[in-house]
């Protein structure tokens, strides 16, 4: 087991090194110009060059490349080009309110999702089913920045139960977080319960139909027995695996939940300085990005084993 | 009788609660909730040109001289100042009371090295710089600044508002080179910022300075008392402006600076939501030429485009309420003092594409693809590119439309290699009419060659009769002047600029009161929170 988490940890590095050359490489390829935006709109050229050969963008792209990599490997990620702050200062700001999005979104897209494939599954082709498969569909048709609108227009501007916008930090008391939260959570969480529960009725319906459930059905066993303990535990890779992606997928991606709620994570930082051309933080947040996802892949791995002990051997 | 004991218990009981709860009640500070335009992601407000760094600078800066309501400058920091008999000496007098946040007073010191990295950045300071023979502090209170030859917009450059501001900080800070950013943000203005509360990208925060000493004069603009009403102001940045709408109608900020025209209507039947714009206040959309590259390098192409342009078809695209519309033919912006619209006969008239294709032709234009730079990601860029492109294939030209973010734009807009090797004949851009109702600090109107702004228009003697505007003393001759320049304007067509359009601040009018109107970066002083 322990050699099996080494080996997996150990071929993280070359796709950490690929994907630093990447990112260095393919950002300044992109067109754009950071030294133009700082220098402004009445700039004259001279002063734009000024500005680049400030902040080191005069420079070979090899030499630039070779500060990144040394400042990398100092745990430096850089400093922001316009804010003037640590890069990472500026993600640590960030971090606790993707977090805490992401693991309550998955928590209301697992809570909702799986008994929702569950019964889809077991009363295959009835109404009950396609009902379940309809609100599936529109989960995935319907966009996260509509669901959002319509849900801060019900709960927050006529019923006034939950706020408009915002995120109430942890340190400022669990009940502000979850009401800053739980209409972000419910809006984004919409795809996810769609993507889960088709996967789950899935995956479902492939092990029903196996022998063995054959079997304990014949020798009597309760059905909520048999879907509980025999049938979803046997059905829960593919499950895992999804949530494992929509974890990964939801860290970095929850830009338009994000800012619909106003909720100040790492999407937002990711998509505003890609707009602006600061490099820093694009680079450290596509780097600390892969290794969410790198890890992410190694959790989801290590989590077959428990599912499937012959994975183990 | 047990019972009416206990009912007495409970009722001195909740007395007592309600007595020890009300001193916190009234220590409650409070707290303005706004929203800007834009988030504060830069402190250095001579650093960078964006308009919330003004806005920023603002809140924790002071200035010599501000613009009242009627944009007419008034001594700020300034109690005295004298000018000698020929208009090169100018001698100023700092007035009591004036210290930094840290409770250092403000010195000339400060001032002169102020004012010096302000005139590396900002154009009209550029300008001002370009005529000043010295700067130099006499005493601790007392500054004097020499001129080469009379200069007739000093006092209006130093009271200058919108972008690079003229904002005195301590001389520490005003020795950074110009092209770097302050290491600290230290000023003398009404609040002092929360550097250990900013979020970039989401929140920033200031409170009261208690040690501010504001002028006796009533506010007007940005000049007068800055008499602060609260204890603290909150900056939330809402990038979404449906969010952003949304919470200022649901009371979660109380101030939103820039909402987007589409939700006017809906905040406009809200009782509680109060409307307000200044007269000058307003965006002004301009179609920026390239003139080192066919066929905007001949005159004919771009006097083409008037035939082409249609004010009306931008402003119904960009600001449908017709109350927010201003069709406008003057350089300069309309509803502000160098208003003029001589020399554009041609722009007013009927638009005429027969006429437009022939000029075309007359600038040996053969159907080459013509590159315009698209900014799909700005609010009124975007559409605004849309009708130029619809109006130009009416004329029968070839574009090469090419979409991008504005960034790209930004960056692309600063080459001068032809269109096919990475250039581009037109972008779309603007500017507010605060900034373009001078000739001095209206980059666009400039046509100083290599000096001039994107596009490079190039002519000497229209720079010549610009030039003589910041000599002119009084504003008849200024405006005699603005007409001059615009009747050369319309003849060599810099640009063609597509109307204006004005963008109203909302607030809560049952929470707040006491918002001053001005043309741009809105003042939080003398807000009243009810």
């Amino acid at each position: 087991m322990t050699a099996y988490i080494l080996r997996r940890l150990l071929a993280t590095i070359p796709v950490m090194i690929v994907v630093a050359l990447f990112v260095f490489f393919l950002l300044h390829l992109t067109p754009g110009d950071p030294a133009a935006v700082i220098a402004g709109d009445d700039a004259t050229p001279a002063e734009i060059e000024g500005v680049r050969r400030k902040l080191g963008l005069d420079r070979p792209v090899w030499e630039q490349f070779g500060v990144y990599v040394m400042n990398l490997l100092r745990g430096d990620l850089g400093t922001s080009i316009f804010s003037n702050m640590p890069v990472m200062t500026l993600v640590m700001q960030r971090l606790e309110p993707t977090l805490v999005l992401a693991i309550a979104t998955l928590t209301v897209a697992v809570a909702f999702a799986i008994p929702m494939g569950v019964v889809a599954a077991w009363k295959a082709d009835t109404s009950v089913d396609r009902v379940v498969m309809g609100f599936s569909v529109l989960g995935f048709a319907v966009p996260v920045f509509l669901v959002g609108y319509i849900l801060i227009y019900i709960f927050s501007i006529q019923l006034r139960w939950l706020p408009v916008q915002g995120y109430r930090p942890l340190s400022g008391g669990i009940e502000g977080t979850l009401r800053s939260i739980t209409l972000p959570a419910f809006a984004l969480g919409m795809t996810y319960m769609a993507l889960i529960a088709r996967i789950t009725r899935a995956s479902m319906l492939e092990v029903l139909s196996e022998d063995y459930i054959r079997t304990a059905r014949a020798k009597g066993v309760a059905t909520p027995s048999v879907l509980l303990r025999h049938a979803l535990k046997n059905a829960a890779i593919p499950i895992v695996t999804v949530i494992g992606i929509g974890f990964a997928l939801l860290i970095s991606g929850v830009v338009i939940t994000e800012t619909v709620f106003n909720i100040p994570g790492l999407g937002r930082l990711t998509v505003d300085a890609i707009l602006k051309r600061d490099y820093p933080i694009i680079q450290g947040l596509i780097i600390l990005f892969a290794g969410a996802k790198v890890l992410v892949n190694l959790l989801i791995d290590i989590s077959y084993t428990f599912f499937d002990p012959r994975i183990r051997q | 009788m047990r019972i009416r004991s206990s009912i007495l218990k409970l009722g001195l009981a909740a007395a007592a609660a309600l007595l020890t709860v009300s001193p916190s009640v009234a220590q409650q500070p409070k707290v303005l909730r706004v929203t800007m335009h834009a988030d504060v992601r830069t402190l250095d407000p001579f650093w960078t040109t964006q308009t919330i760094a003004g806005i920023h600078g603002m809140m924790i800066y002071d200035t010599l001289f501000s613009s009242d309501t009627n944009l007419k400058p008034q001594p700020q920091m300034v109690d005295t100042w004298t000018v000698s008999d020929d208009r090169k000496v100018y001698t100023f007098t700092l007035r009591d009371g004036l210290t930094f946040h840290d409770g250092s007073p403000v010195t000339s010191k400060d001032v002169v090295a102020s004012m010096k990295r302000w005139g590396h950045r900002d154009g009209a300071g550029k300008q001002l710089f370009g005529y000043t023979a010295s700067l130099e502090s006499k005493d601790d209170k007392t500054f004097i600044w020499s001129l080469k030859e009379p200069y007739g917009l000093v006092i209006d450059t130093l009271a200058k508002t919108g972008t690079s501001i003229p904002f005195i900080m301590r001389e520490k800070e005003a020795l950074t080179d110009p092209f770097q950013q302050i290491a600290e943000v230290v000023g003398s203005g009404p609040f002092v910022f929360k550097r250990d509360e900013w979020v970039p990208g989401s929140k920033t925060v200031y409170e009261k300075f208690k040690g501010y000493v504001p002028r006796k004069e009533p506010p007007s603009g940005h000049a007068g008392g800055k008499v602060v009403k609260v204890d603290r102001v909150e900056f939330t940045w809402l990038s979404d402006p449906q969010t952003a709408q949304a919470a200022l109608v649901a009371g979660e900020i109380d101030y939103l600076e820039n909402p987007q025209p589409d939700f006017l209507p809906i905040l406009e039947s809200n009782p509680d939501i109060k409307l307000e714009s200044h007269a000058a206040m307003g965006t002004m959309g301009l179609i920026q030429f390239n003139h080192l590259h066919p066929p905007f390098n001949s005159v004919k192409a771009r006097q083409a485009m008037l035939y082409i342009v249609n004010n009306a078809d931008y402003l119904n695209t960009i600001a449908a309420d017709p109350k927010l519309q201003r069709v406008c033919f003057s350089y300069f912006g309309c509803d502000v003092a160098m208003e003029t619209d001589v020399g554009s006969e041609v722009y007013k008239g009927p638009k005429d594409y027969k006429k437009a294709a022939a000029l075309f032709k007359e600038a040996g234009y053969n159907g080459e693809p013509i590159t315009i730079l698209h900014a799909t990601d700005h609010q009124y860029i975007n559409p605004a590119t849309l009708v130029l492109v619809q109006q130009m294939r009416k004329a029968g030209l070839n574009l090469d439309v090419q979409a991008m973010d504005w960034g790209t734009v930004v960056s692309r807009r600063a080459k001068k290699e032809p269109p096919a090797q990475g250039g581009w004949n037109i972008f779309i851009t603007g500017t507010t009419v605060l900034s373009s109702s001078s000739p001095v600090t209206h980059v666009g109107i400039s046509m100083g060659c290599d000096k001039a702004w994107f596009g490079w228009p190039c002519d000497a003697k229209y720079e010549e009769v610009r030039g003589k505007w910041a000599f002119a003393t009084d504003l008849e001759s200024r405006k005699k002047i603005a007409a001059e320049i615009s009747k050369m304007a319309y003849e060599l067509v810099p640009y063609v600029s597509f109307a204006q359009w004005r963008n109203p601040v909302a607030y809560r009018s049952d929470r707040i009161s006491g918002v001053i109107s001005v043309p741009s970066v809105p003042p939080m002083w003398n807000i009243e929170k009810k």
